[in-house]
C-alpha cells in the first residue's frame, strides 16, 4: 500500500478550476517531486493534501485512511508536516521559539530535546542564531528554519512547497542536500518545485503538471532524459 | 528623513510656515483661547500660551536636531527663522481682525483672542512682542539641542514638571489643602494656579531630580547591572511591589472622592482593555464591536437586580447576578465567534462592528422595550453591598473594581504564558502555519472571543451597578473605539500598556473636562503622533519591543555574518 494515494482530485478557487483530476502516489521512503510552471496547480495539490483547499471530487488516502475525515490541524498528529510556500515562519518569535512551536503537537519532552539536537546538527546555522528574532534571518536561514520547524513534529511524510524560491544558487544546492539528508534519515518527502533541474536530481520519481493536470509521470532519471521536460523545464534545446 | 541631506534655508522656511499654519489653525478654532482659561503659572503663563508656542518650539528643535550634525552655526539662525515665520501669519491675522470684521466667517477670532495674541498691548506693539517672543523661543529651543545631553535633559525635565503640575494645579491644590491645610497651599498657589515663585522652585527641583537620576543611572552602568540589589534583605522588585500594593490600597484616601470616581472609570476601561487585549493583542483578531459584551453584561445585571418595573424581582443581588452577567457575555462571545471563524483582518473588523451596532439597536428597539426598556433604559439598579454595607461611595466601589482588575490581570498573565497563549501567538502570526503545527483554530479563536467577552461583561455588570441605571446610548461605537485606541496607545499585547493607555485616554480627558469639545482633535493628534514617533506604544510588550528593535540586535557584534 502506498503511503500517500491521491486519486482523481478536482479543486476550485471560486469558479476557476485549479486541479482537473490529479492522481499520484508516494511510497514510503521516497522523494517524489511535482514540477511544472507557474499556475500549473502544484501548490494547490499540496494545499489539498494539507486539507487547506476543499475538494470537489476525488479522494486522498494516507496509509489507507481517507484524509477527508481529518481537520487540517489534525494531520500533524498523524505524521504529515508541511513547509509552507514563502517560508511562513513566525517572524516575531525567536528561532528557538519557532522550533518550539514546531513541536507543538508533541508531548514527549525528552524526544523533543533529542530532535532539537539532531536538527541543530543538520542546521548548525540555526544553533548559532537560536535566540535571534526569526524575521531578521537571511532568506536561506528562514528556509532552513521553516524546514527545521516542520521536522520538529517528527513527521513521516514531509510536504515541501518551493523550498528553493528566492534563494541564491549556492543556498539552493545546500537546501537540496539537506532534503536528501532528511530523506536518508527515513522521512518520506513530497516536493513541489519550479527548479526542475535540482528537483529531478534529488527525487526518485516525478510528476509533471500542466494547467491542473498531470501530463507525465516517471522516474526522475527518465524524466531528465525526456525531450519535452528538457525543453520546457530544464532549458535544454 | 534622509540624514545625509543637510537642511537648507528652504527647509527652515518650510518648517516655519508649517508651524505658523498649525498655530493659526489652533487659534482660529478657538482651541488656544479655551486653553487660555487654565493658568499654569498665576498671572504669567497659561495653557493657551503653552500650545501657542508648542509648534515653533517643536519644529525648531526638530530642525536643530537635523542641522546640528552638519553645521552648528546655522542652528540658531534656523530657529529664529522658524520663530519669525510662525509669528507672521498670526500677526497678519491680528491686523486683519482689527481692520475688518472677519468674525462673520471666522467666529472664533474674538477680541479676547486678539488680546491674547498681542499680550494686551496695542496692535503694533503687541505684534512686535509676539514676533520677538517667537524668535527668542525658536532660538532657545534650537540652542537647547546644542547643550550637552545632561543639561538638555535637566532643562526638559524641569519644564515638564512645571507644565504638568501647572496643568493639574487645581486638583493638586484640593488634595494638598485637605491634607495639610491652607497654611501650606497659600504658599504654593495664587488663586487656583501655581504662584511664580513656586513654579521656579518646581523648575529647579525637576532639573535637580533629573541630574541625580542621571548620575545614579551612570553609576549603575559603571558598576555593571547588578540586578540582585536588595533592601532589608528583600529584592528591590519585591519592595516595589509592596509599595505599589500599599499605594493601590490607600488610593481612595489619597485621591478624595472626585479623583477616585475618575479612577473607577479608568479601572472599568482597564478591565475592558485587558479583555480586548486578549482578542486583539494576543490572538490578533480585530474586534470593533467589543462594546456589545459590555452592554450585555450591564443589561443582564440591570434586569436581574433592578428594583424598578423591569426588574425580575427574583431577589438577585449584585453578587449573585454577577456570574450570570459574565456568563451571558461569554456565551455572546462564543456566539459571535462562530460565524466569523473563517474571517480575517478587515472582514472580521466589519462583521464585529456590525455586531456591536446590532446589540445597541436591539437595546434601543421598541420590540424589546417591554423587557429592557428601550430608550428609557433600566432604572433603579441597586448598588452592590458587602456583608450588609451598601457600597455607595466611589471609594468603596473602588475596591470591587480593583479586585476585578487584579483578577483579570492575573488571568491574562497566566494565559499569555500558557499553552493557549502560545496558540494565540502562533495564530496571530500566521493562521495557516499555526494550523499546520497542529493548532485547532476553531477552539483557539473561540476561547479568545469568550475570554475577552467575559472581562467586558464583568466591566459592564459593575458599570450598571455603579451608575444604578443604564441606557442604550452608553453603549455606542465610541466605547469600542476608545478601548481599541487605549490598547494601541499603551502598547498592543502589553498588560501594563492597558493601564497606561486607560490613564491617558480615559483619565486625562476627565481631568481636562473644560476642553471636552476638542477631545477628538487631541485624540487624533495623539494617535498620529504615536504612530509616527512610538508605534510600539508607551509600554510595549516584550515581543513588540523585540520586533521593532530587531534591527539593532542583528547588528550587535558576533551575531551578524552575512
Amino acid at each position: 500500500m502506498p503511503m500517500l494515494e491521491v486519486e482523481n482530485i478536482h479543486a476550485y478557487y471560486g469558479n476557476i478550476q485549479a486541479l482537473r483530476g490529479i492522481s499520484l502516489t508516494v511510497e514510503e521512503g521516497e522523494i517524489v517531486t511535482l514540477i511544472g510552471a507557474n499556475g500549473a496547480g502544484k501548490t494547490t495539490t499540496l494545499r489539498a493534501i494539507s486539507r487547506l483547499v476543499p475538494l470537489r471530487e476525488g479522494t486522498i488516502k494516507y496509509r489507507g485512511d481517507d484524509l477527508a475525515q481529518f481537520k487540517p490541524h489534525e494531520l500533524v498528529y498523524h505524521g504529515i508536516a508541511m513547509v509552507p510556500e514563502g517560508r511562513g515562519i513566525f517572524a516575531k518569535l525567536t528561532v528557538a521559539e519557532n522550533l518550539d512551536m514546531g513541536a507543538y503537537s508533541r508531548t514527549d519532552t525528552e524526544g523533543i530535546q533529542e530532535d532539537l539536537e539532531r536538527i541543530f546538527g543538520l542546521f548548525p546555522r540555526l544553533k548559532e542564531r537560536r535566540n535571534q528574532v526569526a524575521g531578521t534571518l537571511s532568506g536561506g536561514e528562514q528556509q532552513m528554519l521553516a524546514t527545521a520547524r516542520a521536522l520538529m513534529a517528527r513527521p513521516q511524510l514531509l510536504l515541501m512547497d518551493e523550498p528553493s524560491m528566492g534563494l541564491a544558487p549556492i543556498l539552493v544546492e545546500s537546501i537540496f542536500q539537506t532534503i536528501q539528508d532528511i530523506n536518508a534519515e527515513g522521512t518520506t518527502i513530497l516536493l513541489v518545485e519550479q527548479n526542475a533541474t535540482m528537483a529531478l536530481q534529488v527525487a526518485h520519481r516525478g510528476y509533471v503538471l500542466q494547467t491542473g493536470e498531470i501530463v507525465l509521470a516517471d522516474s526522475a532519471a527518465k524524466l531528465q532524459q525526456n525531450e519535452m521536460v528538457q525543453k520546457a523545464y530544464l532549458g535544454i534545446e | 528623513m534622509t540624514p545625509t541631506n543637510t537642511p537648507t534655508l528652504k527647509d527652515a522656511v518650510r518648517y516655519g510656515l508649517l508651524s505658523g499654519l498649525i498655530e493659526i489653525n489652533l487659534s482660529a478654532i478657538g482651541f488656544i483661547l479655551l486653553l487660555h482659561q487654565r493658568e499654569l503659572v498665576a498671572g504669567a503663563f497659561t495653557m493657551g500660551h503653552l500650545f501657542l508656542f508648542t509648534a515653533p518650539i517643536g519644529f525648531a528643535y526638530l530642525l536643530a536636531k537635523k542641522t546640528a550634525a552638519h553645521s552648528r552655526s546655522r542652528v540658531l539662525g534656523y530657529g529664529a527663522i522658524i520663530g519669525a515665520l510662525t509669528a507672521l501669519p498670526l500677526i497678519i491675522l491680528v491686523f486683519l481682525a482689527t481692520a475688518f470684521d472677519i468674525r462673520q466667517f471666522l467666529l472664533n477670532i474674538s477680541p479676547d483672542l486678539i488680546t491674547l495674541l498681542t499680550f494686551g498691548q496695542s496692535v503694533v506693539t503687541g505684534s512686535l512682542i509676539l514676533l520677538a517672543i517667537n524668535v527668542v523661543l525658536g532660538m532657545l529651543s534650537a540652542a537647547l539641542y546644542l547643550l550637552p545631553p545632561q543639561w538638555r535633559k535637566m532643562a526638559v525635565s524641569g519644564l515638564a514638571w512645571v507644565a504638568i503640575s501647572g496643568t493639574f494645579s487645581e486638583i493638586l491644590l484640593g488634595r494638598l489643602r485637605s491634607f495639610f491645610g491652607r497654611g501650606l497651599t497659600d504658599l504654593i498657589f495664587t488663586g487656583k494656579s501655581l504662584n511664580p515663585g513656586f513654579a521656579v522652585f518646581i523648575l529647579v527641583a525637576g532639573a535637580l531630580y533629573s541630574y541625580f537620576s542621571q548620575r545614579r543611572h551612570a553609576r549603575k552602568e559603571a558598576e555593571g547591572d547588578r540586578s540582585d540589589a536588595t533592601v532589608l534583605s528583600l529584592p528591590i522588585e519585591t519592595i516595589n511591589k509592596i509599595i505599589l500594593g500599599v499605594v493601590l490600597l490607600l488610593l481612595p484616601v489619597l485621591l478624595g472622592s472626585y479623583l477616585t470616581e475618575v479612577t473607577n472609570n479608568v479601572g472599568l476601561y482597564v478591565l475592558m482593555g485587558l479583555g480586548l487585549n486578549i482578542v486583539v493583542g494576543f490572538a490578533g483578531l480585530l474586534d470593533l464591536g467589543y462594546v456589545a459584551f459590555f452592554a450585555i453584561g450591564a443589561y443582564v445585571m440591570g434586569i436581574l437586580t433592578s428594583e424598578g418595573a423591569l426588574g425580575l424581582g427574583m431577589g438577585f443581588t449584585f453578587w449573585t447576578a454577577l456570574p450570570f452577567s459574565v456568563l451571558a457575555a461569554t456565551l455572546a462571545g462564543i456566539l459571535l465567534g462562530m460565524p466569523v471563524l473563517r474571517m480575517r483582518g478587515d472582514y472580521l473588523a466589519i462583521v464585529t462592528l456590525g455586531f456591536g451596532e446590532i446589540i445597541r439597536i436591539l437595546a434601543l428597539s421598541d420590540m424589546l422595550k417591554p423587557f429592557i426598556g428601550g430608550a428609557q433604559g433600566v432604572l433603579q439598579i441597586p448598588k452592590p453591598s458587602f456583608f450588609g454595607i451598601d457600597l455607595i461611595q466611589p471609594g468603596q466601589l473602588y475596591y470591587i473594581i480593583l479586585a476585578c482588575v487584579l483578577l483579570a490581570w492575573f488571568i491574562s498573565a497566566r494565559l499569555r504564558d500558557s499553552r493557549l497563549g502560545r496558540q494565540w501567538m502562533a495564530m496571530r502570526e500566521d493562521e495557516d502555519v499555526a494550523e499546520a503545527m497542529g493548532i485547532n483554530l476553531v477552539s483557539t479563536k473561540l476561547l479568545a472571543f469568550a475570554t475577552g467577552a467575559a472581562f467586558s461583561g464583568l466591566a459592564g455588570a459593575i458599570f450598571a451597578s455603579k451608575l444604578t441605571s443604564i441606557f442604550p446610548h452608553s453603549f455606542n461605537l465610541l466605547v469600542s473605539i476608545n478601548v481599541l485606541s487605549l490598547i494601541i496607545v499603551g502598547g498592543i499585547g502589553s498588560l501594563p500598556g492597558v493601564v497606561v493607555g486607560s490613564l491617558i485616554l480615559v483619565g486625562l480627558p476627565e481631568l481636562l473636562r473644560e476642553f471636552a469639545e476638542h477631545r477628538l482633535l487631541m485624540y487624533g493628534a495623539l494617535l498620529i503622533f504615536m504612530m509616527l514617533a512610538r508605534p510600539e506604544g508607551f509600554w510595549p510588550s516584550e515581543v513588540t519591543k523585540r520586533e521593532l528593535h530587531a534591527f539593532e540586535e542583528q547588528h550587535q557584534p558576533g551575531t551578524s555574518s552575512d
